[in-house]
């Protein structure tokens, strides 16, 4: 039993679930304390000590009832006919019964995976199957192409060499207990195959995951296929997710070991300036204030979706946002994106905003003639675009204007460094006014970007 | 032979918590009963009004024993969780023995010789006399052992996460003038959070997780019966199918079971023997606590007290 719940640990961090030695021990104690009889019982014990939150909880859950459901050696039907058969064959008294008593000696000239599969003990060989399994350590399967070699190791554990012998004798010598022994051959090899896949939906389900995400993460917002897009709106939520758990709770910084001494003095005037309470010097911060600029225009119509839905992220991280959106002109768009879901929430500033063609200067000139008061020397301003202006004004002047009244002024580009300045691009101009400029153009890049900005406030 | 007295034990925790108006599902009391085994403390998560603090409190009377309520909040520490000093009462006291100082020091020539004979003195002032236990340290101190409930832990600072760890791990604590202190028979500890804030991997490692979420219909039918004995059976099917139906649209705060048992009142009071529109709408603001909540579900209540008397009708 130790050894199953060993490889049930591996399945469980496979599935994701944290599992560490401590864990494993406490789980092992509350077996212990349970016992196995009762599977509903081992399953909940099981959940309380590994999963440490819901989602744990039923992706745990989901690993228990794959790890304990046995592939069904998928023999039964065939060879209930085929003991039909031979029974029927029995009651025929005639050669027939001969063969059978004939067959019983070279039986026992059989290697043992052929007396194993003649015998039909479906409970035997599952275990065999079990065994050889964790012979040729099935845990470390990884990847799906990997599943023919395992399965040819396991049948080899089992003694498949010994069983072709043995079948290639029998062929000569008794054709009819061949032929059994061939369909229960099959029939192992269809076990065998379906207990890899097992052991590949549970021990490799994380590296695969690993690898997808690793890619996507790393693919160029721009150019995200079709299919791929609820993968990556998955990828960005689960990003604003850890951005959300780092940094939602502003966490207390005291400085300690800096006597505020005006506030002792003060605090103790009771017991005549005897310093019993003591009060510490507190680092003061700021409250994350910010202004997020979005364009949503044609040119960069693809990664905007991706972007208003960080925006849309940032808003439950921070208190303290406001967003707009624009193409040929501004509008504010922070009710939209805090009141809806953010798929109905892009859908609706796409309608207002979207898809125009993009100027800068005059969506510039709206900010700063309706909005200007909204920026303090605490916020960060942060503009998402890739500077298009189609020739137009880009009126630079008023992004001076902007990182002047703010604490920091972000850019965020989702083209290439190389294509800056080319074009109708006005990166270069607005980027002497902005503190920090960055390219962004993968997930990856997105979430450092926003994680920093966060981080300032911290 | 030991999985049979696991099951039956199992059993007995689901009925002695019942016998005090707690009806715990199977889940619930595997987790009580691995808790006094392997002694470790129980987080409980779930929704507001689930009856997380309820089993608490019904651990404790099923087992008579004490319980110590530690309610967390922003800005909580050591001083109010665990233990201070007694400081008006260190302050009183050095005044009233000022002349037996002058006596036990009279002696010494010199400065030095006044602090040697101090040291011989001891630490009197930072004894156990002057140490105000706060619940933590109470809970520790309880002969009989206790039910120290540390109620909505995610309410607490990150920091005040990192002081439990202690107690929770070992049941002591270490008082820096006094040495450490260890439970005299460890308590039972039930820690709650809404999950306002993701809780520190060190703390949830300690301890078994539980997640109580919204009960199934026939559990949730248990409960009305429980605690509001007075309702008839047909008005109790009726009424809990249509909170399951609630409890599938989109608001902003679902009705939980404490909401449930609310309205299994109010509707006994106002004499109701089974659900129609009328009174289902005087009496939504039971169930939903928000304006908007409740203008989104008056429009479906015909439907859901349909569906609950079809519903009821092959329960």
């Amino acid at each position: 039993m130790r050894e199953n719940l060993h490889r049930f640990f591996r399945a469980a961090r496979g599935v994701g679930v944290h599992v560490s030695p401590a864990e494993s021990i406490d789980a092992m104690r509350a077996v212990a304390q349970v016992g196995v009889s009762d599977r509903a019982i081992l399953r909940d014990a099981l959940l309380l000590t590994l999963a440490k939150s819901q989602d744990e909880k039923l992706a745990l859950g989901d690993c228990f009832d794959l790890f304990f459901s046995q592939p069904e050696p998928r023999q039964d039907r065939p060879e209930s006919v085929d003991q039909d058969a031979s029974q029927e064959a029995d009651q025929a008294p005639s050669s027939d019964a001969a063969s059978d008593a004939g067959s019983g000696s070279p039986q026992q000239e059989l290697g043992p995976l052929a007396q194993m599969l003649l015998s039909q003990d479906r409970n035997t060989i599952a275990a065999a199957i079990a065994s050889a399994s964790g012979a040729a350590s099935l845990s470390d399967i990884r990847y799906s192409t990997q599943r023919g070699i395992f399965s040819s190791r396991i049948l080899d554990a089992m003694g498949l060499q010994r069983l072709r012998d043995d079948l290639d004798e029998l062929t000569a010598t008794n054709p009819a207990l061949a032929e059994r022994l061939r369909a229960a051959l099959d029939a192992l090899r269809e076990a065998v195959r379906d207990t890899v896949s097992q052991g590949l939906a549970l021990y490799a389900r994380e590296e695969a995951e690993n690898l997808r995400n690793e890619i996507l993460r790393n693919a160029p917002l721009a150019r995200i296929e079709r299919r791929q897009v609820a993968e990556m709106r998955a990828l960005i939520r689960q990003i604003a997710r850890r951005l959300r758990e780092r940094y939602s709770k502003p966490r207390k910084r005291q400085r300690r070991g800096h006597l505020d001494v005006r506030r002792t003095l003060r605090r103790n005037a009771a017991w005549g300036g005897v310093p019993f309470l003591t009060a510490w010097k507190r680092k003061h911060r700021d409250r994350p204030k910010i202004v997020a600029l979005c364009d949503v225009s044609g040119s960069v119509a693809q990664v905007s979706d991706f972007f208003l839905l960080l925006i849309h992220s940032l808003h439950e991280v921070v208190d303290d946002v406001r967003s707009f959106a624009f193409s040929s002109h501004l509008i504010e768009v922070s009710e939209i994106l805090e009141s809806k879901s953010p798929e109905e929430a892009m859908s609706e500033i796409m309608s207002k905003v979207g898809f125009g063609s993009s100027d800068y200067g005059s969506s510039l000139v709206d900010f700063e003639r309706e909005f200007m008061s909204t920026l303090t020397p605490q916020t960060t301003v942060i503009v998402l675009g890739d500077a298009r202006s189609n020739n137009l004004d880009p009126r630079a002047d008023i992004l001076r204007r902007i990182s002047d009244r703010s604490k920091r002024l972000v850019w965020l580009n989702p083209e290439e460094r190389l294509a800056w300045g080319f074009g109708d691009s006005e990166m270069p101009r607005y980027a002497t006014f902005c503190s920090v400029v960055r390219q962004c153009a993968t997930a990856q890049q997105l979430e450092r970007a926003v994680s920093d900005i966060v981080a300032t406030y911290q | 032979m030991a999985d049979q007295k696991a099951s039956t034990s199992i059993e007995a925790v689901e009925s002695g918590l019942a016998a005090q108006g707690y009806i715990a599902s199977r889940q619930i009391a595997t987790a009580v009963y691995l808790s006094q085994q392997i002694e470790k403390p129980i987080l409980v998560e779930g929704p507001a009004g689930v009856g997380k603090t309820e089993l608490a409190k019904a651990i404790a009377a099923w087992r008579g024993m004490k319980m110590i309520r530690l309610q967390c909040y922003e800005g909580l520490d050591e001083a109010k969780a665990l233990y201070e000093w007694k400081y008006a009462k260190q302050l009183l006291y050095t005044q009233i023995l000022k002349d037996k100082l002058g006596e036990v020091l009279g002696g010494a020539q010199t400065l030095h010789a006044a602090l040697d004979q101090l040291h011989d003195f001891g630490d009197v002032f930072f004894s156990k006399e002057f140490v105000e236990p706060r619940p933590l340290l109470q809970a520790l101190e309880q002969p009989g052992g206790c039910v120290l409930l540390i109620d909505e832990i995610d309410k607490s600072d990150a920091e005040f996460e990192s002081l439990l760890l202690e107690i929770l791990s070992d049941f002591q604590v270490t008082i820096p003038e006094l040495g450490t202190v260890s439970a005299i028979s460890p308590p039972t500890v039930i820690l709650t959070s809404n999950s306002e804030r993701d809780l520190g991997d060190a703390l949830k490692r300690r301890c078994l997780h539980l997640h109580i979420g919204f009960p199934e219909q026939r559990l949730e039918e248990r409960i009305v019966e429980s605690r509001v004995p007075g309702i008839s059976q047909t008005l109790r099917r009726q009424m809990v199918g249509f909170i399951h139906e609630i409890r599938s649209l989109d608001l902003k705060k679902l009705p939980s079971v404490s909401e449930t048992i609310d309205w299994a009142r109010v509707l006994v009071l106002l004499q109701a023997s089974e659900l129609d529109t009328e009174i289902v709408k005087d009496t939504l603001n039971v169930l939903l606590k928000y304006e908007a909540d409740i203008e989104a579900a008056a429009p479906q209540v015909t439907t859901f007290i349909a569906k609950a008397a079809r519903s009821n009708v092959f329960g």
